[in-house]
């Protein structure tokens, strides 16, 4: 087996560490073309990776329903009408539609995004109120700070708890004061703090200042009665969340009157649409950088193969010599192309660790994804290995040209006497 | 050991043909010292080049110890090259960036002979060709007589049926030729069959026999008292 032959790798290294300058010239060009391609790798991931964050704890085969008004007279009722849910509503929709797969009703103090005063102790908040079943956690997932969400015993018992966000707690309390079993008082009532959160970075669907109760209990303090504000709705993974959003509209627009052509009755929003661009954009970038990536480390690769085909030029005499004492086209040839990968992949290496430096450093600065979406640029082990692959595979390819140049000196011409 | 009969080659120039070689017949017996000789363009490179594997004859016959050399691959004639031919050369033709040791070691290298024994043989060669001690220097560092020295270890490194000189005294001094001829010598005295090209008549006179080329054949083939180098070392 050649590759575990130490004269072929003496041959070969000596023959490459006879010339360094011109072989670490010859290297140059895919020392760059990989510094590009992992770079360029390396951001679109970084990219990949801050979109992922920017949307972490929101599921992304959700969407969310809410009644408007209507656009169109039907059955007698004219046009303008609000559409106001009613608790059943989850019940009916849960029962015929089975791709469903969490269904979190909620409804809001006051319409939609108004603020009530929240107090506490002489401090007032503006904050939006929601009452909410423990099951909206898995659709926008709350970063708790501090104690817990709601759960299912609050719901049960119609508990006079509430988990409030940072904002609402920076507005009532004290820096630093403990907030856990305090009571605040809303539109009258008392509720208990269990919990404190912290708003998803940049998807932010209930607003930085807001109180959540649970749902039944929101029902008794502020009759309610079986009022519903809107619904968060996760479909089952394999679910196109568009064929789902279509079969939960003809539901309530046969359930409450609205004439099937009236697109302005029933407000949704489907954020799978958004993960799909997104995705789209990434997987886009990423494919982009393959494509100029490769194409640099094929341009680079050509260099290497070039001054090789020069080398050739220059070792006509020697490898004359070398048929004269035996050396048949075989090993004449694999010598060259081993040159080739020799050189390919040592200066792929040394690029990948310079490319991989370079973007430790981009993510040590502005990794964390704060200012704009740019989490862990770095490549992962199968592109980097593809990359490789590619690349040794090209110069083997390529390496051909040399080598086959070479087994066609003729000893006899190579040791003419000029 | 070397037979070759009615053999002929020519060079196509442009539209008009050269016939070099014009029916050579020719036979050495084994351990012969032979030199070839005839002025520039008699057809004794052409020959020493078919005899060496690296030309073709257009037509005639060649054996090699009882080996008919015809219609060879590439690989069948490095391989036969290898096997059966020491190669020496007018420019020494060394590997400029190997020590002598390396370069001696080179058709070992080709026969597969393991790392180490073809170091030993290789130093051992060398050994015989007086320059031991500058085993691990490069050419460059080596005078005219010392890199031919060089080139005849490893012409005889692969232990070769037959030893082709190309003018192998053509880029030496006199006294630096005699040196080169009294080894080659002595090399014929262990039983070695060597071929010599030259044009040079005192280095032809030290061949136990001279073959005189001329426009493409055999013009004289006689047996000499041969000159020992030795004398004028």
């Amino acid at each position: 087996m050649w590759l575990f032959d130490r004269d072929l790798w003496t041959e070969v290294f000596h023959t490459l560490g006879k010339n360094m300058f011109r072989t670490f010239l010859t290297m140059l060009g895919v020392i760059f073309a990989m510094i590009i391609l992992i770079l360029l790798l390396g951001s679109s991931n970084g990219m990949s990776n801050g979109f992922d964050k920017v949307f972490a704890g929101t599921a992304s085969n959700s969407l969310f329903v809410w009644g408007q008004s209507t656009s169109e007279p039907y059955k007698g009722f004219e046009r303008g009408r609000r559409i106001r849910y009613k608790i059943e509503d989850a019940e009916i929709l849960k029962r015929e539609i089975p791709e469903i797969e969490v269904l979190a009703p909620r409804i809001e103090l006051g319409s939609h995004r108004s603020v009530v005063t929240v107090y506490r102790n002489g401090q007032t908040s503006g904050s939006s109120v929601y009452g909410d079943y423990p099951e909206i956690d898995n659709i926008t997932k709350k970063r708790l700070v501090e104690g817990r969400f709601l759960n299912k015993t609050d719901i049960e018992h119609s508990k006079k708890v509430c988990v409030i966000g940072e904002e609402t707690y920076k507005l009532l309390f004290d820096k630093g004061e403990e907030a856990i079993g305090e009571d605040i008082r809303i539109n009258g009532v008392f509720f208990s703090v269990v919990g404190i959160y912290k708003p998803n970075n940049n998807i932010n669907i209930d607003g930085e200042n807001a109180v959540f109760i649970p749902f039944t209990t929101f029902q008794k303090a502020f009759n309610s009665g079986d009022r519903m504000g809107w619904m968060a709705i996760a479909v089952e993974p394999n679910t196109k969340v568009p064929v789902v959003e279509s079969k939960i509209k003809d539901i309530l627009k046969n359930k409450y009157d609205i004439h099937p052509d009236d697109q302005r009755a029933i407000g949704s929003f489907d954020m799978s649409e958004i993960f799909n661009n997104i995705s789209a954009f990434t997987n886009v970038l990423k494919g982009f950088s393959f494509f100029v990536g490769i194409f640099t480390l094929l341009a680079g690769v050509i260099a290497i193969s070039n001054i090789l085909l020069i080398t050739v030029k220059e070792r006509t005499k020697e490898i004359g010599v070398r048929r004269a004492l035996g050396a048949t086209p075989k090993v004449v040839r694999r010598q060259i192309v081993v040159e080739a990968i020799v050189l390919t992949a040592f200066a792929g290496l040394i690029g990948f660790a310079i490319s991989v430096g370079i973007l430790a450093i981009l993510d040590s600065l502005w990794g964390s994804g704060e200012d704009f979406p740019f989490v862990k640029p770095m490549v992962s082990i199968p592109q980097f290995v593809i990359s490789f692959i590619l690349m040794v595979g090209l110069s083997l390819l390529i390496g051909m040209i040399p080598a086959n140049k070479a087994v066609k000196v003729r000893p006899i011409e190579a040791l003419r006497e000029e | 050991m070397i037979e070759i009969k009615d053999l002929h080659k020519s060079y196509r120039m442009g539209s008009n043909s050269l016939h070099v070689l014009k029916g050579i017949n020719f036979k050495a017996e084994d351990g012969e010292l032979v030199a070839i000789m005839g002025s520039s363009g008699s057809g004794k490179s052409t020959l020493l080049n078919i005899l060496g594997m690296l030309d073709v004859a257009d037509s005639g016959e060649y054996t090699l110890d009882d080996v008919p050399i015809k219609d060879l691959s590439e690989t069948k004639a490095a391989q036969y090259r290898n096997k059966f031919l020491g190669f020496i050369f007018q420019s020494f033709n060394l590997i400029n960036y190997k020590s002598a040791l390396e370069n001696v070691a080179l058709p070992l290298y080709y026969q597969k002979v393991g790392r180490k024994e073809r170091q030993e043989k290789a130093l051992s060669y060398l050994e015989k060709v007086g320059l031991k001690e500058w085993a691990t220097h490069l050419p460059s560092e080596l005078s005219g007589g010392q890199k031919q020295r060089v080139a005849i270890a490893r012409a005889m490194a692969a232990e070769p049926k037959v030893l082709l000189a190309d003018e192998p005294t053509g880029a030496l001094d006199s006294t630096t030729s005699y040196e080169v001829m009294d080894l080659i010598q002595k090399i014929n005295d262990e039983g070695n069959t060597i071929l010599v090209v030259t044009h040079e008549e005192d280095i032809a006179h030290m061949c136990k026999r001279i073959v005189h080329l001329k426009d493409g054949v055999i013009v004289e083939d006689k047996k000499i008292e041969q000159v020992r180098a030795q004398q004028y070392v």
